[in-house]
């Protein structure tokens, strides 16, 4: 269970890699956070390397998403697989957040 | 744990998706729960896991320590507008979601919530 972070342009592109569940989403949100407090307002959340995600990794999501949103900044999330896209489904989470089939749709849609 | 009883259920030839979703996201809500909630993050408190599987079912109970809820007040819809953008209680609505059934018993002392999921064809 990972995070990386690069920039690409001007979007910080954050790779989450294994799983985003209770232990490690604190680890994520301050990642963002901290790159939210250095001025960055571009934010995309790859999950190509994502196993699954439970209830509060999808809570730190709602959350970033928020605070991202209060800076005027912006967040997109790429590459759900079809097992994520149902869990957003399910917590209707899909109409919440804007989410592309793939990075670079994502970053064009900045 | 979570690997543990998704190799099982494996063996026992589970459908892709509940081994790639339904059975590890399911349990550990059910393990964060009795985790965080149950036992209040307490680490001197236990939780207990008892798994059965065979071709047919998975049954799963995770017993924790702490005083015990009632499932259906602890149930919101977190897909009502007005609950969408909060980050907590997506939790038991989820394990409804993905398992067929989710119940609750008294441990004597502590809180069973058991799950059951039966096979995908």
């Amino acid at each position: 269970m990972s995070f990386s972070i690069k920039k690409q342009d001007d979007v910080v592109v954050v790779d989450v890699e294994g799983q985003l569940i209770v232990g490690n989403r604190q680890e994520l949100k301050q990642k963002v956070l901290d790159e939210l407090e250095r001025g960055e307002r571009k934010f995309l959340i790859d999950f190509s390397q994502t196993g699954y995600i439970d209830s509060s990794g999808l809570g730190v999501l709602v959350s970033l998403s928020k605070k991202i949103r209060e800076q005027g900044g912006e967040l997109r999330l790429a590459n759900l697989n079809d097992d994520l896209k149902t869990l957003f489904e399910l917590t209707k989470l899909d109409t919440l957040f804007q989410i592309a089939d793939t990075r670079e749709r994502a970053l064009q849609s900045f | 744990m979570v690997e543990l009883v998704r190799r099982e259920c494996a063996v026992m030839r589970f459908g892709r998706r509940q081994l790639m979703l339904n059975v590890p996201v399911a349990l550990t809500e059910a393990l964060s729960n009795a985790i965080l909630r149950g036992n209040e993050d307490d680490p001197r408190k236990h939780v207990y896991v008892r798994v059965r599987v065979d071709h047919v079912t998975l049954i799963i109970e995770v017993k924790d320590e702490g005083i015990g809820f009632d499932l259906d007040q602890c149930t919101s819809d977190p897909t009502t507008p007005e609950h969408l953008l909060s980050e907590e209680g997506r939790g038991l609505f989820l394990m409804q979601k993905l398992m067929d059934r989710v119940e609750r018993f008294a441990g004597r002392p502590g809180n069973i919530v058991r799950l059951t999921l039966r096979r995908a064809s």
